[in-house]
């Protein structure tokens, strides 16, 4: 049985330019989503680095999600490559350490997609309660 | 490590306090270590705040400041100046979203919101108390420009550039200047001739004495950076000899009799090997097809002193201190058979067809066939929901609808047929479509689930559509020329220039600004900057517009000669760094090269070409690289800031309704709202009279008064007796 007040802590990497307008808009259009979701932004979602996501994730929290730039990322055409590279260097890390890869999450936000970023932490959150469960049973 | 902290908590009127406790907030960070002053305050962007905060800083010796406030994209540089004014480095500010990313999404957990706020608060202090001061980089810069592509963007950009003092490099693929715009014979809206508006810029420029055109000339190599880009520019031969008496040159002009494929015209005209666009074509100096004559022996000896096949291209090295790209569009070219392209007569382009148009002066005859029926399908290779090119190209609606207009007053007897999917023709360009629909022009709705199909019925053309616009009845369009509305794509050789300049493109293909509300005409790449439709579709106006707009801020770039840049770039630490290379294999600008220090091999970044995008961190092996503002230590201590225990009562709302309309809370409001409230009181006023009043600026008090309506301070009561100004009276009064 899942602990009904369990409200899973998420950590966002968001990107000056592109997504944290985007979640910017969210909160402009009263949109909600769990209060337990924190954002950093950074200047582009291709330099997070592995060992920042292995560090929330040790402090506690259940989930990393990078809302990246995608193809619109003003920086490089192959910004989506090299987020997806971090991703799976993080989950080589993450599986050291004996943490689930599905803990940590990407998807291209741009700079007006209010209600995808609040979709995407809904369905997060659904997966992390989800892992939760398990590690209960 | 920072141990004089201010912080800086904001109601936004109540944006922010409605939800979240920010009082609680203050109280509880005040007493924590390190910090010296923690306020909340009504409005953290006010001025009369703003000059409270620089007192703090200077009677409290602060070292670094926090503002929770809205998002930092508003008042990111206010603050910044806040700190400067006091004597801190702008980078030991940090600013903390707590209205966007807060109080607004959480406006239905006030709790839970403000336990958030004081994450997002502590993670912005912990990140405060490891920032570094850091200045800002300098770099000196030439008052040149390089202006890539002479079309009417460019050329504006050009003479604007000139006039602001800069010396101007402005070149040309082709070897005559104008672009696309050389090719439309009158253009919407002002009827001109676009040729006309080629050889007025063009006069203007020769008037110029600081700009130098080259023409048949493309970017070869480029090296630099910010203030010294070095660019070497192939320059192709004309084969003229450039000391050649005119009327030698227009001889052998007019006595070549070799033909070539006209690629200005489409292919639908021959040109002779001695050619130039059309006649007006300027620079006023033909081409030559030196491949076409190079059996014409007799023919070439005879003008050898008006031709001279043995010309090399040359390689021209300029310096420049700022680039702008402004290379424009290729038209969408259609696959063979796409709508019968190709593979049914008289199935032509929008951009063919007004070509056809202007070679036509009498009667408009194609395929030896008079043309009285013309169907044009719109939307061809653009808004597609499958393909590539799913954007709109903003002008075709509107250039379809005006040669429809050109089309009936050049002709008699014509009749046409708009197939369409929607009319685009936005702002004053409406009324265009409202003149072709009063002259009869017959407009057909189709969906892009079901096209038009073109086919044949003999040698008749026949273009079956189904109209949306009434109940998808299938009509049978016969027509005698099938023109398809082409949109804009992005020209063939973008890529060679993104890779020359390193500017990023989209998945649209065309060049990628920064923002394209913020930062419009501005590449991440320092010193280039875009201009006109190499940035995305749009009409002749938009496209100098975006033009003029770039040629203003590279002015303001180089004008002092100097060019102040953000300190946030990558940096290696020597110590660490065993070079690998895999850093500058990322690095899509260069920056990154490998070095020898004290006998060690190390990856060093150019400071000029750094845009601080951070790629290169994540892929260091033994973690040498970092960006300055987000070290590890910046972001771990963030990181553990949110996750810091705080506890929060329920915030008593009631207290809300009180502050938000009661009116109370004056000490907390800039003093210009105290006066503008004093001299209102029990009355109601105009602005006008309110400025009189307490002696200020009208402007300024509408600003303010504007804001306190908005927040619910002040409300409008009716007008004045000459119904010119509203009255304003103290809300809840």
């Amino acid at each position: 049985m899942s602990d009904e007040t369990f409200k899973p802590k998420i950590l966002v990497f968001s990107t000056d330019k592109i997504s944290d307008p985007g979640i910017d808009q969210a909160g402009l259009r009263k949109i909600h989503y769990s209060p337990s979701v924190y954002v950093i932004s950074l200047p582009c979602s291709s330099g997070v680095k592995p060992r920042w996501i292995l560090h929330a994730l040790e402090k506690g929290f259940d989930g990393v999600f990078i809302a990246a730039d995608g193809h619109e990322c003003s920086y490089s055409s192959k910004c989506a490559d090299h987020t997806n590279q971090i991703i799976l260097d993080s989950q080589a890390l993450m599986s050291e350490k004996g943490i689930s890869p599905k803990r940590i999450r990407m998807a291209a936000l741009c700079s007006v997609c209010a209600e995808p970023f609040a979709n995407h932490m809904e369905n997060f959150s659904k997966i992390l309660v989800g892992l939760e469960d398990t590690n209960a049973q | 490590m920072k141990e004089r902290i201010g912080v800086y908590i904001c109601h936004c009127g109540g944006n922010i306090s409605d939800y979240v406790d920010v009082e609680e907030l203050g109280k509880m960070f005040h007493a924590e270590d390190g910090i010296v002053i923690a306020k909340d305050v009504m409005f953290a962007c006010a001025d009369s705040n703003q000059k409270a905060m620089v007192n703090d800083i200077k009677e409290h010796n602060l070292d670094a400041i926090v503002v929770a406030s809205c998002s930092p994209k508003l008042h990111l540089h206010t603050f910044k100046n806040v700190a400067t004014r006091g004597g801190l480095n702008p980078t030991n500010y940090v600013q903390v979203n707590i209205r966007e990313q807060c109080s607004w999404p959480h406006s239905d957990k006030p709790r839970e919101a403000t336990v958030k706020a004081a994450g997002l608060i502590r993670a912005g202090i912990n990140r405060v108390s490891h920032s570094e001061s850091l200045d800002n980089i300098e770099i000196s810069v030439k008052k040149t420009v390089l202006v890539v592509g002479a079309g009417v963007s460019g050329m504006k950009a050009a003479l604007d550039l000139s006039k602001l003092g800069n010396e101007v490099y402005l070149i040309e693929k082709d070897y005559f200047v104008g672009g696309r715009i050389a090719q439309y014979e009158k253009l919407f809206m002002s009827g001109q001739k676009g040729k006309d508006i080629v050889a007025a810029l063009y006069k203007e420029i020769k008037n110029q004495t600081n700009i130098t055109l080259f023409t048949g000339a493309t970017v070869d190599k480029v090296s630099g950076s910010l203030g010294n880009f070095h660019v070497d520019v192939k320059v192709k031969p004309r084969f003229i000899n450039g000391k050649a008496d005119k009327q030698a040159v227009k001889t052998a002009m007019e006595e070549c009799r070799v033909f070539i494929h006209d690629d200005f015209n489409f292919g639908m005209a021959k040109r002779k090997a001695i050619y130039k666009n059309y006649p007006e074509a300027l620079p006023d100096v033909p081409v030559v097809d030196a491949e076409a004559l190079k059996n014409e022996t007799d023919f070439v000896s005879k003008f050898s002193a008006a031709l001279n096949l043995n010309e090399k291209e040359e390689i021209l090295s300029l310096i420049v201190g700022s680039v702008l790209v402004s290379t424009g569009y290729d038209s969408y070219q259609p696959a063979e058979g796409e709508y019968g392209y190709k593979t049914i007569p008289n199935v032509i382009t929008l951009p063919e067809f007004k070509r056809l148009m202007e070679l036509s002066p009498d009667k408009l005859i194609y395929n030896d066939k008079q043309i009285k029926k013309v169907a044009f399908i719109y939307c061809v290779g653009n808004r597609q929901k499958k393909g590539d090119n799913k954007y709109c190209s903003r002008q075709c609606c509107t250039s379809t609808i005006y040669t429809s207009l050109q089309l009936k007053e050049k002709y008699r007897d014509i009749t046409t047929f708009h197939l369409y999917r929607d009319i685009r023709t936005y702002g004053k360009q409406e009324i265009l479509y409202d003149q072709s629909a009063k002259q009869g022009d017959i407009y057909l709705r189709y969906d892009e689930k079901e096209p038009p199909v073109v086919g044949l019925d003999g040698k008749t053309i026949i273009v079956k559509v189904k109209d949306y616009l009434t109940a998808k009845m299938e009509m049978e369009v016969e027509a005698d020329m099938v023109v398809l509305v082409t949109g804009m794509v992005a020209r063939e050789d973008s890529q060679q220039i993104s890779e020359h300049f390193k500017i990023p493109i989209g998945s649209d293909k065309f060049f990628n600004e920064i923002h394209p509300k913020l930062k419009p005409v501005e590449t991440v790449i320092k010193g280039v900057y875009i201009g006109g439709t190499c940035q995305g579709p749009k009409n002749i106006s938009e496209s100098v517009q975006s033009s003029l707009s770039a040629a203003a801020k590279i002015s303001a770039l180089l004008k002092s000669g100097t060019v102040s840049v953000d300190p946030i770039i990558a940096r290696v630490d020597a110590d660490v760094c065993t070079w690998c290379g895999k850093c500058a294999n990322v690095c899509d600008y260069t920056a990154i090269k490998e070095v020898d220090a004290d006998g060690k091999r190390i990856a060093l970044v150019n400071k000029a070409i750094c845009t601080g995008c951070g790629i290169c961190a994540p892929v260091c092996p033994v973690n040498a690289i970092e960006i300055a503002q987000y070290t590890d230590m910046e972001i771990e201590s963030m990181i553990d800031g949110f996750m810091d225990k705080t506890e929060v009562k329920e915030k008593d709302t009631t207290a809300v309704e009180v502050v938000e309309t009661g009116g109370v809370r004056m000490k907390e409001y800039p003093q210009i709202w105290k006066q503008i409230l004093q001299t209102m009181e029990g009355t109601k006023k105009s602005i006008p009279q309110v400025a009189t009043e307490i002696s200020a600026d009208p402007n300024v008090v509408t600003y303010h008064m504007m804001t306190m309506n908005k927040y619910s301070v002040v409300m409008a009561d009716g007008m004045d007796e000459k119904e010119e100004y509203f009255y304003y009276k103290i809300k809840n009064q």
